[in-house]
């Protein structure tokens, strides 16, 4: 601890910042400290996102934000003022899940849930990743385009820890749908302005 | 609204029930439960390992402007009866361990109250402090009885004369480290005093003070009991809900201080609920742990492998604060035959904080050291590792001599052998090389107790159309909202949409924790009593309102035998001649778990379990930096200290044999939540020993201890 | 983590005029956000950086590449040239952080990213990187990832950049602008040693902005890769690293580049091992002998003395990889499949 605490400024400063999430749109005053993810959960009440570390090591708080998948917890909010923000609800809903969703439900890619919203949306965003061409560490030539295999699952996965152990359901989980747009081309990715709520 | 036997629930493939919650994000944990104008906690945690507080300033949080009330020793309300020297926090000026709560900032933001929290000024009167784990610690003790009850020491025979007439002896040291449970979810707590029903003095009874908790818990019954001496009230006067919990693995068993720090901050301001969730570095300092151990090992074996005598003596830490002495020498009682036989546990003594259960404890560390010494055992006999375990399997308990329940051991090897393609192992170290990859395979055994439960309750309501069925279980993401339904379903013999399952409330029926691997065998008891309650007692026509209740029931011949679940561990691994990276490529379990309920969260449950036996096995370790002034661990978040992610993790398969078993209780299911990890380790350490010829008696196996 | 003022920067220019003392500029803030949060770093004011337009790859005359300071890793790492002329430097930030992270890591942020040592991570404890006086904890503490080469008494850690290693290996230029003027950092000026000033990561001047990395054009790195030794299989740091260029003229060495991670403060370029192998039989004896000869400057307590045979056996093993062309097939099998 400081010798001489400094209380800085004696009332926190609030930043207007515009955020959509989940295809709502939201106008709000902000500390310029709030991370995406405490102002989704401790603001606007939005829980289908995680805090598993707050230090951006374990992926519970993936969110997909314009569309990349990014952890919100070192996101701060202020910085990401207009961008579009989707959650695992906003992938989709109990009555109509997200082939994702409905992917990890089918192979019971989760245990306890608690990383599962952000498993899902990883999963969603790798994919599009994928399809995009990015290769991974675990591409064999980086010069050449990667392919859809467990091993590239797997380590794209990495970022999103799942202390229950559900890993290899959620390859599986993720193979099939991946395995299904392959197939059926893309599905387009979902974006915020096609969500209501 | 009978139903066809076709039909019949249990044992079906079910999708889990709050599955549609979980994928969508919207089952409410801890935190998220829906509150009103809540105010955000942030622990203030002492920064010396033992001593006194001398003084506070809190001045400048106090003069911040959304700090709402600052929680020390000097303003806490004072706490009734100590009854649990964890929980009876704030109460003086001591501190006992590194990271202690010893204060708190209450807050309108997270923000607000996190810097509040680094404005405070604590200055301590430190006292020599002692952290270094060293076997041979002075002050070290017998603790008499250890966890489960059972006595610290046993003797049988002789053995060192059971060593004399061994043609083959091991006698080697294996030791495992501080291990953090880190579930994804993060302890969580909501506390609110209701401001009506609070005249200001606590604990007296007549003014009925309410106290509402949300919280990450195993089991809110116990939680309560536990919670109410210490605050003096009545159960009635507390609420505690935990409907869905992010992973727990022990950590959430029993309430930390966390819970009693944010009880007494939100006493401070009545009427507004205080919110704590820990942070990622706080998980390793105060909310339990797995505690380390030193155990020498010897084993002595006739020429055929007969077992001649055995010896497992473990000195293992202890927190000054609150014993927790883990059951490390139970499996090396029960396993395997052998005349002669000895095991002590001693303690050590620390100044940190409480050890508490975590995965399996007592076989996990245990197993580790007697399923590597076995195999060392193989190696010097020239036999192969399953052999020389199927020579030594007991025909009846060696320690008390009662008969098995049931035991399948033995086919769980032979099963799992052929399975796994163990026929193509090659006895000899480094046989098998692929590019720089040295690759071997290895085998343990498992075994898990069935433990004793404390009073248990269900019961069941008619209310529209639909069976009720309560109970204070937690579901930590073991299945128990589906299992417990399939139970149900069939106990009521209608179909799983008929019944409704209330949970983690401590309205509910009054049920015993999440642990031990006793949900399903005792909530599922339970609630097949409560169902045959409300039939024989209201038939198959209800009527709105009926209700009745059941105690869970196990049959009293059970205490003539012998109560275990068995598996087998096989892992693949290859190790990198380069590097010293370990990649475990296959890792396969084999069970004998009695009934399984649900086969899908069945399967869960066990690999979940491997998956962190591989997490054990390669990468977990707290480093306690033992040196004076520090005396805490290091490596306190995910980035120090590692967890298996999904690449560690390539082929987990998990088979079973079943068998039920009555003397379990009449679902016939024997717990499996914690015997998918016990053995993983030494598994993983045999394989690598077949792989590289190096025999690793430590854990984590890392690179550094591989490379050369 | 104190409250702070925030304020977006249009241009280069704007972003120069509003840093004032005390405040950092906020790329990703992978970095600094983290720092913030765990109560290590403290600041007045945040210039978020973030928006400005520094977002381009673009050829250089000559075949090399300039990436800008706010490329995000992800977009650097999939940029087709890139990959194409400097494998090494794609696998190197392929094999960092992970998905998410790197698709919000910028360029000059990764430069710029501190030391992951465990103390420095513990207000409670003495750092002095963290609080210059105050003692290093690493010091016969938590010492397995402590630097081999180039470490004070003063510090020990090492620098946690994967990515920084593949560019020491190209000579990357570090090009910055500050309100002075801009200068063109040779790579190899950029990361300093600690010495007795181990709070100072690099060269950079407070209030510089990172505009780009330069990335000439050399040749050799079309035969170039990464290899990374970790205690978990993905998202975790680096025990040790090594980058290395290679091209042979018949049986012998014409040219070789190599540079090392996780063995020192700054990306250690191994230039005693490129002069020793220069010229000699492409063989293993030779590798190994040149990996040695940079050893001998090595320097290793008990907790990290394994990294001494890991250094020499990944050199070796890499080296001979690149030999004989089997980068690919290894990268399959790092994976952790069968
Ligand atoms: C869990 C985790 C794991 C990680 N694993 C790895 C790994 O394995 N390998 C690896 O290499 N990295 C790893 N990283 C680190 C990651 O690569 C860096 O955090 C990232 O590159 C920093 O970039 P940023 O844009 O987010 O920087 P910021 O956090 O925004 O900034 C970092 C610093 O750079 C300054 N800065 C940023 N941009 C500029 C500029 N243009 N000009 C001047 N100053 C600037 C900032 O003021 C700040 O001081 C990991 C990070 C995390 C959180
Ligand atoms: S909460 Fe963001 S990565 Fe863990
Ligand atoms: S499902 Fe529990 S952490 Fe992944």
């Amino acid at each position: 601890m400081k010798d001489t605490p400094d209380p800085g400024p004696t009332f926190p400063i609030a930043l207007p910042i515009q955020l959509a999430v989940n295809g709502k749109r939201h106008q709000l005053d902000l500390d310029p400290r709030a991370s995406v993810l405490d102002t989704l959960r401790d603001r606007l009440g939005v829980m289908s996102v995680k805090k598993g570390c707050d230090h951006g090591q374990c992926g519970a708080c993936t969110v997909l934000a314009d569309g990349k998948r990014v952890l919100s917890c070192l996101c701060l909010a202020a910085s990401y003022d207009g961008a579009d923000i989707l959650t695992a609800e906003g992938l989709g809903t109990v009555d109509q899940l997200h082939p994702m969703q409905q992917a990890f439900l089918d192979h019971d890619g989760f245990q306890c849930g608690y990383c599962t919203p952000g498993q899902i949306c990883s999963a969603v965003g790798m994919l599009d990743e994928l399809a995009q061409g990015m290769p991974s560490h675990v591409t064999p030539d980086v010069r050449k385009v990667a392919e859809l295999n467990d091993a590239e699952i797997r380590e794209r996965m990495s970022g999103n820890l799942c202390r229950c152990g559900a890993y290899v359901n959620i390859v599986s989980a993720i193979r099939e749908v991946g395995q299904g747009q392959a197939a059926s081309a893309a599905l387009p990715m979902p974006v915020a302005r096609e969500v209501t709520r | 609204m009978t139903t066809d036997p076709k039909t019949a629930s249990v044992g079906q493939d079910r999708v889990r029930i709050d599955g549609p919650l979980k994928v969508t994000g919207t089952a409410p944990y801890a935190f998220e439960q829906p509150t009103e104008n809540p105010a955000y906690l942030f622990p203030l945690t002492s920064t010396i390992t033992r001593g006194k507080i001398r003084a506070i300033d809190a001045s400048a949080a106090r003069a911040l402007s959304g700090v709402l009330e600052v929680l020390t020793h000097e303003n806490a309300p004072k706490l009734l009866a100590k009854t649990d020297t964890e929980l009876y926090i704030l109460q003086s000026r001591d501190v006992h361990y590194f990271g202690e709560n010893i204060g708190a900032v209450v807050a309108e933001t997270q923000e607000i109250a996190r810097h509040a929290a680094s404005l405070v000024r604590v200055e301590y009167d430190t006292e020599q402090e002692d952290t270094r784990f060293r076997p041979e610690h002075p002050e070290r003790y017998n603790p008499g009885k250890i966890n489960t009850g059972i006595p610290a020491d046993s003797k049988q025979g002789n053995v060192e004369q059971g060593l004399a007439e061994a043609a083959v002896t091991v006698d080697e040291v294996y030791a495992t480290p501080y291990e953090h449970h880190n579930p994804m979810e993060m302890h969580s707590v909501i506390a609110e005093w209701d401001r009506e029903r609070l005249d200001g003095v606590l604990g007296v009874l007549g003014e009925r003070p309410h106290l509402r908790i949300h919280d990450a818990s195993q089991g809110v019954s116990y939680e309560r009991l536990m919670l109410l001496p210490l605050l003096g009230l009545l159960p009635q006067q507390v609420e505690i809900s935990s409907p869905y919990v992010g992973g727990a693995f022990g950590s959430k068993g029993i309430p930390h201080a966390q819970v009693m720090l944010t009880v007494l901050a939100a006493r401070l301001m009545p009427g507004r609920a205080v919110k704590y969730m820990l942070s990622r570095q706080q998980m390793f300092r105060s909310v339990g742990h797995r505690l380390t151990t030193h155990q020498r090992f010897r084993l002595g074996a006739a020429a055929d492998g007969t077992l001649t005598a055995i010896t497992h003596d473990v000195q293992q830490s202890s927190s000054r604060l609150k014993q927790f002495a883990e059951q490390t020498v139970n499996a090396t009682r029960h396993l395997y035959a052998a005349p002669h036989r000895e095991t002590s546990t001693r303690m050590v003594p620390l100044d940190i904080g409480p050890a508490t259960f975590m995965r399996a404890p007592g076989e996990f560390p245990g197993m580790f050291a007697q399923e590597t010494a076995m195999d060392e055992l193989a190696v010097k006999l020239g036999l192969d590792p399953i052999e020389l375990r199927l020579r030594n399997k007991p025909d009846t308990d060696p320690e008390s001599g009662k008969p098995h329940s049931s035991h399948h051991l033995g086919e769980c090897l032979k099963e799992g052998a052929r399975l796994f393609g163990w026929e193509k192992r090659q006895a000899q170290p480094r046989a098998r090389q692929e590019g720089e990859w040295l690759c071997g395979m290895g085998v343990a055994a498992a075994t898990y107790p069935r433990q004793m439960t404390p009073p248990t309750k269900a019961s069941v309501a008619f209310r529209e159309g639909k069976y009720h069925v309560g109970i204070a279980a937690a579901d930590l993401g073991t299945g128990a909202w589906t299992v417990l339904t399939q139970i149900a379903a069939d106990a009521l013999k209608v179909p799983e949409e008929d019944v409704v399952l209330h949970i983690g409330h401590t309205d509910l029926p009054l049920a015993f924790l999440a642990g031990g691997s006793t949900g399903t065998y005792n909530w599922g008891s339970a609630v097949m009593v409560a169902a045959v309650n409300f039939r024989d007692r209201y038939g198959l026509t209800p009527a709105e309102g009926d209700e009745a209740e059941g105690s869970a029931f196990f049959p009293d011949e059970a205490k003539k035998y012998m109560l275990d679940a068995y598996g087998a561990h096989f892992a693949e691994v290859k190790v990198s001649t380069v590097t010293g990276e370990v990649h475990v490529t296959r890792l396969l379990g084999v069970y004998d778990p009695g009934r399984i309920i649900n086969p899908r969260t069945a399967n869960s449950q066990f690999i979940g379990g491997m998956t962190m036996g591989i997490s054990a096995a390669l990468h977990e370790e707290s480093y306690l930096d033992s040196r004076p002034g520090y005396g805490h661990v290091v490596n306190s978040d995910f980035a120090g200290y590692h967890i298996a992610a999904n690449a560690d993790v390539p082929d987990v398969q998990a088979r079973w044999i079943e068998h039920p078993d009555p003397m379990f209780g009449p679902t016939g299911a024997k717990g499996i939540g914690e015997i998918g990890i016990v053995g993983v380790p030494a598994a993983i350490g045999n394989a690598i020993y077949n792989a590289t010829g190096k025999r690793l008696r430590e854990l984590p196996f890392t690179p550094a201890k591989l490379v050369e | 983590m104190k409250p702070f003022d925030f304020q977006r920067a249009g241009t280069v220019s704007d972003a120069l005029a509003q840093f004032a003392p005390g405040s950092a500029y906020l790329a990703g803030g992978t970095n600094l956000v983290d720092h913030l949060r765990a109560g290590i770093r403290e600041v007045d004011g945040l210039v978020d950086i973030s928006r400005l337009d520094l977002t381009e790859i673009a050829e250089l005359p000559g075949g090399g590449l300039r990436v800008g300071a706010l490329v995000k890793n992800s977009d650097m790492a999939a940029h087709p040239l890139l990959r194409e002329r400097y494998p090494a430097l794609a696998e190197a930030i392929l094999a960092g952080a992970s998905g998410q992270i790197r698709n919000m890591a910028t360029t000059g942020g990764n430069l710029l990213q501190r030391t992951r040592c465990v103390y420095f991570y513990d207000p409670a404890t003495p750092c002095n990187k963290r609080e210059p006086g105050s003692g290093c904890s690493a010091i016969g503490g938590f010492g397995k990832y402590n630097a081999l080469f180039g470490a004070s008494e003063h510090c020990v850690t090492v620098h946690p950049s994967d990515m920084c290693v593949a560019l020491a290996l190209l000579d990357a230029v570090v090009v910055a602008e500050s309100e002075a003027g801009g200068r063109r950092i040779p790579f190899a000026d950029f990361h300093r040693l600690p010495g007795d000033t181990p709070h100072l990561d690099t060269n950079l001047r407070p209030g510089e902005l990172i505009t780009a990395v330069e990335l000439p054009a050399v040749p050799v790195a079309a035969q170039s890769t990464y290899r990374k030794a970790r205690e978990r299989t993905s998202y975790a740091f680096a025990l040790v690293s090594v980058a290395a260029a290679l091209r042979t003229e018949g049986e012998n060495v014409a040219e070789v580049r190599l540079a090392c991670g996780g063995v020192a403060h700054r990306p250690w370029r191994a230039h005693r091992a490129e002069a020793y192998l220069t010229g000699k039989p492409a063989t293993a004896e030779h590798f190994r002998a040149a990996i040695e000869a940079e050893l001998e400057e090595a320097q290793s307590g008990t907790e990290n003395a394994f990294k001494v045979p890991l250094l020499r056996n990944m050199v070796v093993s890499v080296l001979e990889e690149l030999r004989d062309g089997r980068t690919p097939q290894r990268r399959a099998e790092q994976g952790g499949a069968a």
